[in-house]
């Protein structure tokens, strides 16, 4: 029996409660709030997490030379730039024609963003995640970073580093740069990959191989081990989405859309990429400038689903390379083949997908087909082109629509976080249903919400990175408008309780 | 294998399409055309990222001293310059460092201290995206240019 998605706003008469608004200011603008509403008895009765995530650059592109395209929306994004340049060349290659592009340009490309994959999980895992298994969540925040790590597994912790460097070199030797690469180009690549610098990669890969498979080992070992009363932390009962390839392989560069219930069916599969407009509508609403994506079939209210590690490892029927496909079935296995919306099993799938993608990496490093042959397709000009890849967030939709002078004329872009949007709010609210009572904001309450944001790790992706910004703030009203309670918490872990509000509660 | 670092190293993160955000990576661009000039060749390197990372630790290995160069809201002053020392600094999302977490990870990761470390902080306004940086920001960018020069030719660490 399927569980029935729960619609996100309960409360009859939101504006007769309290607010609490949690704000985890990250730089200047891409910041991210989570107002709580509580009713008269002080209980949880809605949840509404604010992302200021690209707000404004659908319209910044409009207007730009399409060429241009897959190199600025890497500005997207400092942590997945490439998963933007990837996705904004993939809808550009329908746009001039190029699609397919050649098969160098396609194992290139596949090269690129499997090195993403790996430096973004090892990222995640070992700066944010593991700190919370590891330590529990009401441990002394100096502990749950990877400081914490370094400490208590100071070889985990440096193997973590040395994955996301490696992720990194494969993106380097095939984007051209560390940073905001160019290698990418609708049609295809302008560059193939120099031997000398394949052959440097492919000699560490034994140890990146043994380091990927003891990542997944401790995030099997941490999640196993977690109390029973963590093991259902944040449970959100949620549909699946994600791309998948042939025969439902685990697919993140290319594939058709699939989505799965929560209870395990498959609901829709095959579904071409470019027709994604017929699967999804965008529904909004007034407290926020994110976007709620939904099944245009169920509707807003009961259409919301999620994407990701999580999803991904579930929706597929299995992992087209022998060590994480064994790793899926343990993971499969171990949860009696049930489907898992426990939000703490996302690391250990995240795991499992890091694993992944260092071995596609070290396939594609021995195939002569990246050193070089034709790079570039042409064909006949289209209007418009849709390109979808699984970033390491989960689902990322790039749509643009080209007039005849080569300027982009519309834009449309779901993030990956956009997908969640609605999932984060439900892990908050089942966890704010859980922890808050009364009109104190305690610290556990605010480490129980950073641990189920944290497992999306939400992306901020414009956000600014200036100096000087609470990285956490909390405030508590009354139905009034009356500030209760408010509290910052510093760089450094410190908090402070005050009167003033948190100016971001004005969006309200 | 080992490769033989510049003894000196500055970086500079921030986004070039938000504004003064930009100043840390405009400075350290600015700073590499001088120093290319008027430093001895394989003195200094230069670097810039959109943001601080872990992995930027191993950038600080075998350097005599470091210069983090970044926008900074809420300054009196054009440009503000520190001492960094390592320190446990939580993390909420993976989109941002603190440069003492960065030494803390350096010291945790290399099990030895991180080299001097010096915090150039530039003033900054405006953050919209698409804009470039404003005149009163490239203004006090000058300024702090000006310092970064003089910490590049110094032999000893400045203090802040």
């Amino acid at each position: 029996m399927t569980e029935p998605t729960r619609p996100l706003e309960t409360a009859a008469d939101p504006q007769g409660q309290r607010r609490i608004v949690i704000d985890p200011v990250s730089r200047v603008e891409g910041h991210g709030k989570v107002t709580l509403l509580l009713d008269d008895d002080n209980r949880i009765q809605q949840v509404r997490l604010h992302i200021v995530e690209f707000r404004g650059f659908e319209q910044f592109i409009v207007g730009r030379p399409y060429w241009e395209v897959p190199v600025m929306v890497q500005r997207l994004c400092g942590i997945c730039p490439v998963s933007h340049h990837l996705a904004a060349t993939k809808a550009l290659d329908r746009v001039v024609g190029g699609w397919p592009v050649p098969e160098a340009a396609d194992q290139i490309r596949r090269l690129m963003h499997h090195g993403q994959i790996v430096q973004s999980h090892a990222l995640h895992f070992f700066h944010l995640s593991s700190p919370d298994l590891l330590f529990g969540f009401d441990a002394d925040v100096a502990q749950r970073n990877i400081v914490g790590v370094a400490m208590a597994h100071p070889e985990a912790a440096r193997q973590g580093v040395m994955l996301r460097k490696f992720g990194q070199e494969v993106i380097r030797i095939t984007a051209g740069k560390r940073v905001h690469g160019t290698g990418s180009v609708p049609g295809g690549m302008n560059r193939a990959v120099d031997p000398a610098e394949r052959d440097v990669l492919r000699a560490q890969l034994p140890q990146v191989l043994a380091w990927a498979e003891a990542a997944v080992d401790l995030a099997e070992r941490l999640h196993t081990g977690l109390p029973t009363h963590l093991a259902g932390f944040a449970e959100t009962p949620a549909a699946m989405m994600s791309l998948v390839g042939p025969g439902g392989a685990m697919e993140f560069y290319d594939g058709t859309l699939r989505v799965r219930e929560a209870d395990g069916r498959i609901a829709v599969d095959g579904f071409e990429d470019q027709r994604y407009r017929e699967l999804i509508g965008e529904g909004v609403k007034p407290w926020t400038y994110m976007k709620f994506p939904y099944r245009l079939t169920l509707g807003p209210e009961a259409g919301w689903y999620r994407v990701g590690p999580l999803a991904r490892l579930q929706n597929c029927d299995f992992i087209p390379t022998p060590r994480a496909e064994a790793r899926r079935q343990a993971f499969v296995a171990a949860h009696g083949g049930r489907p898992v919306h426990a939000v703490l099993a996302t690391h250990w799938a995240r795991m499992i997908e890091l694993l992944h993608g260092v071995e596609v990496v070290a396939d594609l490093l021995d195939d002569p087909a990246i050193l070089g042959g034709p790079l570039i397709a042409t064909g006949e000009r289209q209007r418009s082109g849709v390109g979808i890849i699984e970033a390491p967030r989960g689902t990322l939709i790039h749509e643009y629509e080209v007039g005849d002078d080569d300027l982009v004329t519309r834009c449309n872009l779901i993030v990956s976080t956009t997908h969640n949007n609605q999932a984060m709010n439900e892990a908050v609210r089942s966890v704010a249903l859980q922890y808050l009572d009364g009109q104190t904001i305690t610290e556990p309450l605010l480490n129980h919400i950073e641990v189920a944001i944290r497992a999306y790790d939400p992306c901020l992706s414009c956000a600014t990175h200036a100096l000087g910004q609470m990285p956490l703030a909390v405030t508590l009203r009354n139905a009034r408008g009356e500030v209760l309670d408010h509290v910052h918490r510093s760089s450094r872990g410190d908090t402070v309780r005050g009167t003033r509000p948190h100016s971001a509660e004005a969006a309200l | 294998m080992s490769r033989k670092v510049a003894p000196l190293l500055v970086f500079g993160w921030g986004n070039p399409s938000r504004g003064d955000d930009a100043l840390g990576p405009l400075l350290v661009e600015q700073l590499a055309d001088r120093a290319q000039a008027q430093l001895p060749a394989g003195r200094l390197e230069c670097l810039t990222d959109f943001q601080l990372q872990v992995e930027h630790a191993l950038d600080l290995v075998g350097r005599e001293r470091v210069l983090f160069v970044d926008a900074a809201i809420g300054l009196q002053t054009p440009f503000a310059v520190s001492t960094v020392l390592p320190a446990p600094v939580a993390g909420f999302t993976t989109h941002a460092l603190a440069p003492e977490a960065l030494l803390q990870v350096y010291r945790d990761l290399e099990r030895t201290e991180p080299p001097p470390c010096t915090l150039l902080a530039i003033r900054a306004h405006r953050f919209e995206l698409g804009e470039a940086p404003g005149e009163r920001a490239l203004a006090d960018l000058a300024l702090a240019l000006a310092w970064a020069m003089e910490w590049a030719r110094l032999p000893e660490e400045i203090s802040a």
